[in-house]
């Protein structure tokens, strides 16, 4: 029963519509992060200057520590985004897709 | 103020061991004076979770209950007890004392912990849920050969779930010298007759609802933490960077990237062994079938990942404000000497702080958490395995799917109780050994083993069965050959006067190798069987993206 569903959303267009555009977000999303992460690696590695600058003058917090805390909030944030349109949009047109194949 | 050596044991293993308490397994720690207040709390704690167990095991009826308590449980709560299961002892003694002697590169390091989880979530909890019944073998061999994948992937979740179980056991011994002041060996059958009971009885709902129970204490605890030592401050994170700077010997160093990261090639493999490895864990990825459908699973990732994130920033400003807190009161240190050794070894700040905030009740109660901790991950791990032997070895590839439920939920509670013996003894065994090593492993294995056939199995049309068993010997023999070369063993264990590799994380050069191997094995593979193996992806992604023939949750 399943391989003739499966065979059915497969041929429907909105199937690959759906996967393309869920696909671009996630991969989106993962470079997001990814690429943060390994710029604040590199600037720690080449250029550890940039973390060691204050906050404001005469501030002993240093940038470093607002963008270290952005980076694990920012990713958070996206965490949440993903969740929201994956479990909302995609999921309502998924569902749509499972109806028709299961007609 | 702290022994250089000792310090970066302790940085390495911290952050290799995400989910282990590994950070006083490398010096072997000094037995502190009985304390009752923590014996006491902890005690409070294993009633609560036996009383759980309990219930639990009225509830735990077939072999879906058992691994995954049915697929039953909430996003929420799932995200509560992956929290619990990855905010360990290591982040919370390891981290907070990496910022103590460090400043801000334990805030950057605590930030490689953490980057993982949206990329599983982004990657692979939906693929996951919908793909997975009970193990990640069920997912690599979903359209490999059952026989050979499903032997190689249970074969690879049994290693890595020993060696961790090894890491887990040492590091409860330690740690009970530490906080408790009883023996090493109390601690060893105290957490292997728990874990033992926890699992056989109540299956995966009691190691569930344990890991969340821990998960909220940890967060409350830290929290109160965080308040009690902020109001020392007038409530400002400024006030307390500026006093952290004028009393710590690198001054203003402190608040900017050091020595730490002089090797990014190091920082590099260590952070992809971490997020992969992380990814390849078979108790992590187990917790994503205990979820209805990939709906919950993603709401579970965004719970968990909120929680950690939070838990590291919180941990971080706790080492900060112990620079001056703790670092400046001789009464922490050995002799008084507040140049010297802090009493119970470099892993110790956020400990004294709790004292030196919240009195002994407090200190007590943290002890306790910190030692519950490793509860939660050993139950996860005891799961995990179990379900390796029971499901995949036993009922699929001997029985071939013949086995009743019965007869599977009696082998995978024999399973347990082999696994809590095991680990007991090698718990024991390890006691006076150096077993960094295993740290290193264990990430290793998981993230250049387990994970590429993992990931590539649910993305690549091309793997075959020939693809992905000789790619993930590839990877385990790498991993393996690399750990045994790098400074933990050739060094430490071995005794030769240079490491051959020079880090201590092999993902940097294990995973690429794994991926080449199983991608040439795959695409020059021409039998019958990569044919069958190819032409099963074009369903299973359908299943993988739209959740359609996914094992649901069982009706209770």
């Amino acid at each position: 029963m399943s391989a003739e569903i499966y065979k059915k959303v497969r041929a429907n267009p909105r199937f690959s519509e759906l996967e393309g555009k869920r696909s671009r977000f996630a991969y989106l999303l993962t470079a997001i992060v990814l690429i943060t992460y390994y710029a604040l690696m590199m600037l720690v590695a080449f250029a550890p200057e940039v973390l060691r600058t204050p906050i404001s003058e005469g501030s002993m917090l240093t940038v470093g520590v607002p963008i270290g805390a952005s980076i694990i909030i920012g990713s958070w944030l996206l965490t949440g985004w993903f969740v929201s349109r994956s479990n909302g949009e995609f999921d309502q047109i998924n569902n749509e897709i499972i109806r028709e194949a299961s007609k | 103020m702290i022994a250089r050596k000792h310090l970066i044991g302790t940085l390495l293993l911290a952050l290799a061991g995400a989910a282990a308490f590994a950070g006083d397994a490398i010096a072997v720690a000094q037995k502190q004076p009985l304390n009752m207040t923590a014996i006491g709390m902890f005690f409070v704690f294993v009633m609560g979770t036996m009383g759980i167990t309990y219930w639990a095991a009225s509830r735990t009826k077939s072999t879906a209950d058992f691994y995954t308590a049915g697929g039953g449980i909430t996003g929420f709560q799932n995200g509560l007890a992956i929290a619990g299961d990855y905010m360990s002892a290591a982040t919370l003694l390891g981290l907070s004392a990496m910022t103590f002697s460090k400043g801000l590169d334990g805030f950057i390091y605590a930030i490689g912990f953490f980057v993982g989880w949206p990329v599983i979530l982004f990657l692979m909890a939906e693929r996951l849920r919908n793909l997975g019944k009970f193990t990640f073998a069920d997912i690599a061999s979903y359209r490999l050969d059952q026989g050979t994948i499903r032997t190689f992937a249970a074969f690879g979740s049994l290693t890595v779930v020993c060696f961790y179980l090894i890491v887990q056991m040492v590091g409860a011994g330690q740690l009970i010298k530490l906080l408790f002041g009883l023996d090493y060996a109390t601690a060893v059958v105290v957490v292997g007759v728990l874990m033992v009971v926890y699992v056989t009885f109540g299956g995966m709902i009691a190691t569930t609802w344990v890991q969340i129970i821990k998960a909220c204490l940890m967060l409350f605890g830290g929290t109160v933490l965080l308040f009690l030592s902020l109001s020392q401050f007038g409530f400002s994170l400024e006030t307390a960077a500026q006093k952290a700077v004028e009393v710590h010997k690198d001054g203003i160093k402190l608040m900017g990237t050091g020595t730490l990261m002089a090797d990014p090639i190091t920082a590099v493999s260590l952070s992809l062994g971490l997020v992969f490895g992380t990814a390849g864990l078979p108790h992590i990825m187990m917790r994503f079938f205990t979820v209805p459908n990939a709906k919950e699973a993603r709401k579970s990732v965004f719970v968990a990942s909120g929680c950690i994130g939070y838990f590291f920033m919180v941990v971080c400003a706790l080492g900060l404000m112990a620079i001056v807190i703790v670092g400046t009161n001789p009464e922490f240190y050995e002799g008084g000497n507040i140049a010297g050794k802090l009493i119970g070894g470099g892993n110790m700040p956020v400990m004294h702080l709790s004292k030196a905030v919240g009195g002994n009740l407090f200190l007590g109660f943290m002890s306790a958490v910190a030692f519950a901790t490793i509860l939660a991950v050993v139950s996860g791990l005891a799961l995990a395995g179990a379900s390796a032997i029971a499901h995949d070895i036993y009922a699929r590839v001997i029985r071939k799917g013949t086995a009743t439920e019965t007869e599977e939920m009696r082998v995978s509670k024999f399973a347990t109780v082999g696994l809590g013996v095991v680990a007991v003894l090698l718990g024991i065994l390890f006691e006076k050994q150096n077993i960094a090593f295993l740290v290193g492993l264990t990430f290793g294995i998981a993230a250049s083993t387990n994970f590429p056939i993992l990931i590539l199995s649910m993305y690549w049309r091309g793997l075959t069965t020939r693809g992905a068993l000789l790619g993930g010997l590839v990877g385990l023999i790498s991993a393996v050959t690399l750990v045994v070369l790098s400074k933990a063993v050739w060094v430490v264990v071995l005794g030769n006067a240079a490491a051959i590799f020079p880090y201590e994380q092999p993902a940097l050069f294990s995973m690429p190798l794994a991926f080449f191997f199983t991608w040439l094995f795959s695409v020059t593979d021409n039998s019958a069987r990569s044919k069958i193996d190819k032409a099963g992806f074009d369903d299973q992604y359908v299943r993988s993206q739209t959740g359609i023939g996914a094992a649901g949750a069982s009706a209770h």
